[in-house]
């Protein structure tokens, strides 16, 4: 007992305040948030009538205009244009580069440069490309698509009532497709050159090579990239409030939250922030276990 | 990711030359290559697009953007936008440094002690608790922002850029935890510190003559993304300072953010907001991938 102590006393002593720092800013605030979820406290009064599932429960089916589901169903459709997006830009980058081509250190830097301006930069220029009008007077990229003779492709982005969310993804796909480059690319990096040599020799096309050869090495690279982009996703806040500010049309809970707050409703706001986390969690959870064993076993 | 303070490795260490030497003269070779590039560069151009915005925009007087010609370049030139987006930006400006630089020192320093010994000292349990650590840094902080808000007044930390530190550097743990584990992993060999331990050294005095002298790469990465993200933050900020005590992103959302925006002085004030981090990035751009490919847990 002593032996352990002494052998593992030292480290534990340098590594707990951390420890219960997280304890109580992490699960503690969270278990709190969960108890208010749990109570009657819908304004600025301090109140702790317990009143159990009812918060959540209203969420579904007793909001007003369906204002809860209506927000799920926005997070929806940005999150899938969102990952469908940065998947795709980002690997045919990483494809683009893979093997070495004049200047690439540009290229990489100027694809991945997006990733240092934050949402709320970002989102003012945004705002001023999608700019909703149309034909005679149209802004932004509309008046670009009207210059080229492609009228059809203007639309009014996120102002659209059922497909706004979809333009909304737009910025967040080009601030992010170069960082699932970085990590696509790093991976072509990572595997061994003498499986692509033994591929060409045994006389594989390029196309066998990378479908037969490379992408199966990468399974572990773009379930990485699919996880961060889509929990990314589901937290997605500055760049909503900075394109659009909180409004109806492209709220998600993210954003309810914060509206609810400011009515002071905190049993609502930390109900939706649960069900928030929990999406997250579903996600995030199994990943990190995953990622233990994998390192474990090595 | 290996290494956690990697840049990307270059191309030609690994490109084995039997795939090289498929691509010499044949004419469907060079339709790939020119074709290759083209897409290169209109990926560049559409990338870029932003940013020649913002600097166009940012340089014109506001009433100068009407609808015709406002994707062409201002004439005349004139940094009135800039005047303008300083005056409301500049005192934010000021203490944004004011949370940034502590909060990338203080976290750092945090996460290279965590990380040391979670790279070494595997005590019972050690991986539930690094995996219960890690998670902190994927949650939707709205989860705690309710209490938090509470606690932080109640504990008296003083509004504003104070308390934003304070938040910064708690829920940087992780991530600066993980990427110093990730380093220490992979750059400092077992012998030395067993060495070190033989010698009589106890666990601090490993630590802080052994370790931190091999450790400055490591705290490149994380002041790099700790300043970053701090400098970038626009959630806690809003939950937790206002318009006259807070960083940056709220000042430049309240410029920007109004009805009808003055969008010369808006693209001026993104531009300002983001010239630190850009240059930053710039600057030790090796160094910022690093961070980014540590976020991706693997090590």
């Amino acid at each position: 007992m002593r032996y352990r102590i002494r052998r593992w006393g030292p480290g534990l002593l340098l590594i707990a305040p951390s420890l219960v720092l997280l304890a109580v800013f992490v699960y503690g605030l969270i278990a709190w948030t969960i108890k208010v979820s749990l109570s009657d406290r819908h304004t600025a009064q301090e109140s702790n009538g317990f009143v159990g599932l009812k918060n959540y429960t209203d969420l579904f089916t007793n909001d007003i205009n369906d204002r809860f589901t209506h927000s799920l169903t926005n997070l929806l459709i940005f999150t899938v244009v969102f990952m469908a997006g940065t998947m795709f830009f980002g690997v045919l980058w990483a494809l683009l580069l893979e093997r070495g081509v004049r200047a690439e250190g540009i290229f990489r830097t100027i694809y991945l440069f997006p990733m240092a301006v934050s949402f709320v930069a970002s989102g003012v220029v945004w705002r001023w490309l999608m700019n909703s009008k149309i034909g005679e007077d149209a802004g932004g990229l509309n008046w670009i698509f009207e210059q080229l003779h492609l009228g059809f492709l203007q639309n009014p982005w996120w102002t659209d009532p059922d497909w706004g969310m979809a333009a909304m993804a737009v910025p967040a796909i080009w601030q992010l497709s170069g960082y699932v480059m970085a990590l696509f690319l790093a991976g072509f990096r990572g595997i061994p050159a003498e499986l692509r040599e033994a591929a060409v020799v045994d006389g594989a096309s390029t196309f066998q090579l990378y479908r037969r050869v490379l992408f199966p090495q990468l399974t572990p690279v773009a379930l990485s990239a699919l996880i961060i982009v889509g929990h990314m996703s589901m937290k997605m806040f500055d760049l909503i409030m900075s394109v659009s500010g909180a409004q109806w049309l492209t709220e998600v809970p993210a954003v309810y939250v914060w509206q609810t707050l400011l009515t002071s409703d905190y049993a609502k706001a930390a109900a939706i922030s649960v069900i928030l986390l929990l999406l997250v969690a579903l996600v995030i959870v199994p990943y990190l276990v995953h990622t233990s064993r994998v390192e474990k076993r090595s | 990711m290996t290494a956690a303070t990697g840049a990307l490795p270059p191309a030609s260490a690994k490109t084995p030359r039997g795939t090289r030497r498929g691509w010499r003269a044949t004419p469907i070779s060079v339709v790939a290559r020119t074709l290759r590039y083209a897409l290169l560069l209109l990926f560049l151009a559409i990338v870029l697009m932003p940013a020649y915005v913002l600097l166009v925009t940012s340089f014109k007087a506001g009433s100068d953007i009407g609808v015709t010609g406002q994707w062409n370049l201002p004439s005349p030139w004139t940094t009135a936008s800039w005047a303008k987006a300083w005056d409301s930006l500049g005192p934010s400006f000021v203490r944004t440094f004011e949370l940034a630089i502590p909060v990338a020192v203080i976290s750092s320093i945090i996460g290279s002690a965590n990380g040391f010994v979670l790279s070494r000292w595997r005590f019972p349990g050690a991986d539930v608790v690094f995996t219960m650590i890690l998670f902190g840094m994927f949650i939707p902080y709205q989860a705690v922002m309710i209490p938090l808000r509470d606690i932080v007044m109640t504990i008296g930390v003083p509004p504003g850029i104070p308390t934003l530190v304070f938040v910064h550097c708690i829920y940087g743990i992780p991530i600066c935890t993980l990427i110093f584990r990730n380093y220490y992993a992979t750059i400092v060999p077992v012998e030395m510190i067993e060495a070190a331990t033989v010698d009589g050294a106890g666990l601090l005095r490993t630590f802080t003559w052994i370790i931190l002298p091999v450790s400055m790469p490591g705290f490149v990465v994380t002041i790099i993304w700790q300043f970053t993200s701090a400098w970038n933050d626009y959630l806690f900020a809003i939950f937790l300072s206002n318009t006259r005590n807070g960083p940056i992103t709220i000042a430049l959302n309240a410029l920007a953010g109004a009805q009808s925006p003055d969008y010369a002085a808006s693209m001026a004030g993104a531009l300002i907001t983001s010239l630190p981090t850009l240059v930053v990035y710039i600057v030790l751009g090796r160094w910022f991938i690093g961070g980014l490919m540590a976020g991706s847990v693997k090590s």
